[in-house]
């Protein structure tokens, strides 16, 4: 394995022309992306989400992306034609969305979904296909892949519907996943247990996991590094382990104002938003 | 008020009062609906055709009743803008005093049908149960008939003339307005704010009238108004057929119907109201589409 | 405060019939705050809304329930409604599209028929931190935290002594989840108001409460004083799964997870 790393994002900026004028979504994101699981973690507006669709190209329209560098293992993302980004969209980077109900074709078996995506990306057979989508399966822990493969997506679960995205992403063996929120609509212990498939799956690959979410404790125990974002910019990057000793008051504010199980009914710290952590960034920028 | 005062009024970030808060929602309305210009040519359309109506007896020279058999079948031209008919009579008259009676026809035809389709969808829709099975099935009742067939039996039944017409158009016009009410009060019904108003006390009545109507009435005026063509085809059908307005009333539908056997020789006698009718039924039209865009819960007014 | 017992409540007839909420009894005394923990479908949502009477014509609904010495039948009384009170879940769907927050708050001062309603209305936004300027808005030109603020105000407006509280933080930010509950226990103190709070999340429930029930498959499964959850100090292995998914990823942990189906 090489350390290199596997996506570079150099000052990225997502910018949104509205009739009421331009709205930055994004201000100058940085980071790099080894074979590692790396948490962005932000509130709603914080643009966590709006960064993950610009890497992939899937910014709605309207939006303006720019970097001075989007670099995938040395293809140009912002420059690449529309053959190159469909062939790197689900065979280079893949993305999970939030809700498997939406995400999935509501009138075709989950099984041929999944195939379909690995024929997208190879020229294998079909009973090759349907090999491989049933190992795919198994692989994200499906205790009756025959049943799954032959089932729409309306009788699954929730949970067996976020496994079944993982499969169907996994299939075309990306070198990274993007997951946006995948595990938010689950409820708790489902929700571990598809993200331990996950965490599996990346391991054992050796995956770049970019892993979005608003969840401080989630994120904090399951990636390895973290990005906090805060108004559409990064306020503290730190090893996940390290959390507890965060050191911007964004992050503070953020831990300081969670309940806690083993804490006391006593006032919750409330975060209070200094309009000088955005202000510094933007004159250095 | 200045303009520039009325504006920042109209768009301050903090309304002060209720009435305040409401025009600021209509004008916000009001900016989405400019931006399309099909439909502010509709709007204009409609609006000429209020104007024209309402300034009939000073635009025209007289009653549009008035014979001059000497001047009959006259071709357009300076002295008559649009010809005359078999008894003489100006064309561009009639159908100036015909405006009135399209607009009387469409304006009581709302007024008896809107709040029958409203009152039956909202009801059928929110209670459910026995009630929507029975309220629906009379709408069906009523759908399933061609609303021109249905009009003229029932017109026949009632006795041709204007008053009879407007009733039957209206008898045939409200089913799909219960209908589009009632879907709207199913999706409605089980919102959280529903269940707010009644955790509240809120009476079934007045959820009804001022939670469930209100978000019910944006589809059902869309849909009126582009009922309108509908209505005034519908209108002109039973005048054509001789069951709607009377001679010598200048009813649009009456006028071609009378004029139809000199279509060949003396084109304009027929041409002339029928594109009047073309050009109104086109601005309900272009209104409705308008009108739609700018409700459309998905632009958050 | 809040008495039930045996509560049944069944969704649909004959084969398709759903057996929801089974046998829950329990039992909230004046100015505490009882929780409902359970993952989704486990029916906390639903013996709210039996309490609230919420359910009428949807699901039938057997059991006794007195609240504050009234023995409920099945069409709640006027005083029921203005003494007990609903704060729901989604921010976005509670309060009505088309109705400016003064017209929100002053529907139920209206409907109780009760006096100064303009004083109530300003008096109700001060109380849950929002100024006057928001009377005359719209929910959607509102933010999501302030929204909430606007239910909780709209609950307070006819001064009960009851407030059934749906989830109310999890459609929100953290920090703006802080601000809320902070908000619902500074009301509690100075109202003396009695809570039900139904709740996935067991840090919400523990900060909120002093005594919980953890509901599975429409049943209570333990009912334990929040500083036996604390302690982690629980008899029943569902209980002790939940709260340790809720302390977060631990890949060792997972594996031992079971499957507690019905």
């Amino acid at each position: 394995m090489t350390d290199s790393p596997l996506l570079s994002v150099e000052d990225l900026h997502v910018t949104y022309h509205t009739p009421t004028g331009p709205v930055l979504a994004v201000k100058g994101v940085s980071f790099e992306l080894g074979r590692e699981k790396l948490g962005i973690v932000g509130e709603s507006g914080s643009g966590k989400s709006q960064t993950g669709r610009a890497i992939l190209g899937l910014t709605a329209p309207g939006g303006e992306v720019r970097a001075s560098r989007l670099e995938f293992q040395g293809t140009d993302l912002l420059h690449a034609d529309k053959r190159t980004m469909r062939r790197i969209r689900g065979g280079g980077i893949s993305m999970i969305m939030q809700d498997p109900k939406y995400s999935l074709n509501p009138v075709m078996t989950v099984g041929k979904q999944i195939e379909e995506a690995f024929l997208v990306h190879s020229n294998d057979s079909k009973r090759e296909a349907r090999r491989r989508t049933l190992e795919m399966l198994r692989a994200v822990q499906i205790r009756e892949p025959e049943r799954v493969y032959r089932a729409y997506p309306h009788e699954v679960s929730g949970g067996m519907g976020q496994r079944i995205m993982i499969a169907m992403m996994m299939i075309p063996e990306p070198s990274i996943i993007i997951a946006d929120e995948p595990t938010s609509a689950l409820d708790v212990t489902v929700q571990l247990q598809v993200l331990a498939v996950l965490d599996d799956m990346i391991s054992e690959r050796g995956m770049g996991l970019i892993f979005i979410s608003h969840d401080l404790n989630l994120i904090a125990s399951f990636c390895d590094r973290i990005l906090i974002m805060y108004g559409g910019q990064v306020m503290e990057e730190c090893r996940a382990d390290e959390l507890s000793q965060a050191k911007h008051p964004y992050t503070r504010g953020l831990l300081n104002c969670l309940p806690r199980l083993d804490g006391s009914q006593d006032e919750l710290a409330v975060l209070r938003r200094d309009p000088a952590w955005l202000d510094i960034r933007e004159k250095i920028s | 008020m200045s303009i520039l005062a009325l504006r920042s009024w109209l768009l301050a970030e903090v309304p002060g009062s209720k009435s305040q808060a409401r025009c600021q929602r209509l004008f916000i309305g009001w900016l989405a609906f400019r931006r399309n210009p099909v439909a502010v040519i509709g709007l204009l359309i409609i609006v000429s055709l209020i104007l024209i109506a309402a300034l009939a007896p000073w635009i025209t020279a007289n009653d549009a009743l008035e014979l001059d058999l000497g001047q009959r079948l006259q071709p357009p031209g300076s002295e008559h803008w649009l010809g005359t008919d078999e008894l003489g009579r100006d064309i561009l008259d009639r159908i100036i005093w015909g405006s009135r009676i399209t607009l009387y026809i469409v304006g009581l035809v709302s007024i008896i049908v809107v709040p029958i389709g409203l009152f039956i969808g909202i009801v059928a829709g929110y209670l459910g149960g026995w009630v929507d099975t029975v309220l629906m099935r009379l709408t069906d009742i009523f759908l399933a008939f061609p609303r021109l067939i249905l009009a003229m039996a029932l017109v026949a039944a009632l006795g041709p003339g204007l008053e009879n017409a407007v009733l039957a158009i209206a008898l045939t016009t409200w089913s799909p307005f219960a209908r589009i009410a009632r879907a709207e009060a199913l999706t409605i019904r089980n919102s959280d704010f529903i269940l707010a108003a009644r955790m509240q006390g809120v009476s079934t009545a007045g959820i009804l009238t001022r939670h469930v109507a209100p978000l019910c009435m944006s589809s059902v005026i869309v849909r009126l108004t582009l009922d309108m063509a509908g209505i005034i085809l519908t209108a002109a059908g039973l005048g054509f057929l001789g069951l709607g307005a009377q001679p010598p009333t200048p009813e649009w539908g009456a006028m071609i119907s009378l004029g139809r056997q000199y279509l060949i020789d003396q084109w304009w006698v027929p041409t002339m109201p029928g594109i009047a009718i073309l050009i109104v039924s086109l601005g309900f039209n272009l209104l409705g589409d308008g009108l739609r865009d700018v409700f459309d819960p998905k632009s958050g007014g | 405060m809040i008495d039930i017992q045996n509560l049944n409540v069944v969704f649909g007839h004959g084969k398709q019939a759903f057996h929801a909420v089974r046998q829950v009894s329990l039992a909230v005394e004046a100015g505490q705050s009882f929780g409902l923990v359970g993952e989704s479908g486990s029916g906390k949502t639903t013996v709210l809304r039996a309490l609230a009477g919420l359910l009428d014509g949807v699901a039938s609904v057997s059991g006794d329930m007195t609240v504050d010495g009234e023995s409920l039948q099945q069409q709640r009384s006027k005083s029921f409604r203005q003494r007990v009170q609903m704060v729901f879940q989604d921010p976005y769907g509670s309060l009505h599209p088309r109705h400016t927050v003064d017209t929100i708050l002053s529907e139920p001062a209206r409907v109780h028929r009760l006096d100064r309603i303009e004083q109530r209305v300003v008096a109700a936004l001060e109380e849950v931190g929002l100024d006057a300027s928001f009377r005359f808005r719209y929910p959607h030109q509102i933010s999501g935290g302030q929204r909430q603020r606007v239910s909780v105000a709209r609950a307070l407006i006819t001064d009960p002594r009851i407030v059934l509280l749906d989830e109310p933080t999890s459609a929100l930010d953290v920090s703006v989840q802080a601000e809320v509950l902070n908000l619902l226990m500074r009301l509690k103190r100075e109202h003396g108001l009695t809570y039900v709070l139904v709740s996935h999340n067991l840090a919400v429930v523990a900060h909120v409460c002093e005594t919980l029930s953890v509901m599975q498959n429409g049943a209570i499964v333990e009912t334990m004083s929040v500083q036996q959850l604390r302690e982690h100090n629980s008899t029943m292995p569902y209980t002790r799964q939940l709260l340790t998914a809720s302390l977060g990823y631990d890949r060792g942990a997972i594996d031992a997870f079971e499957e507690f189906g019905s």
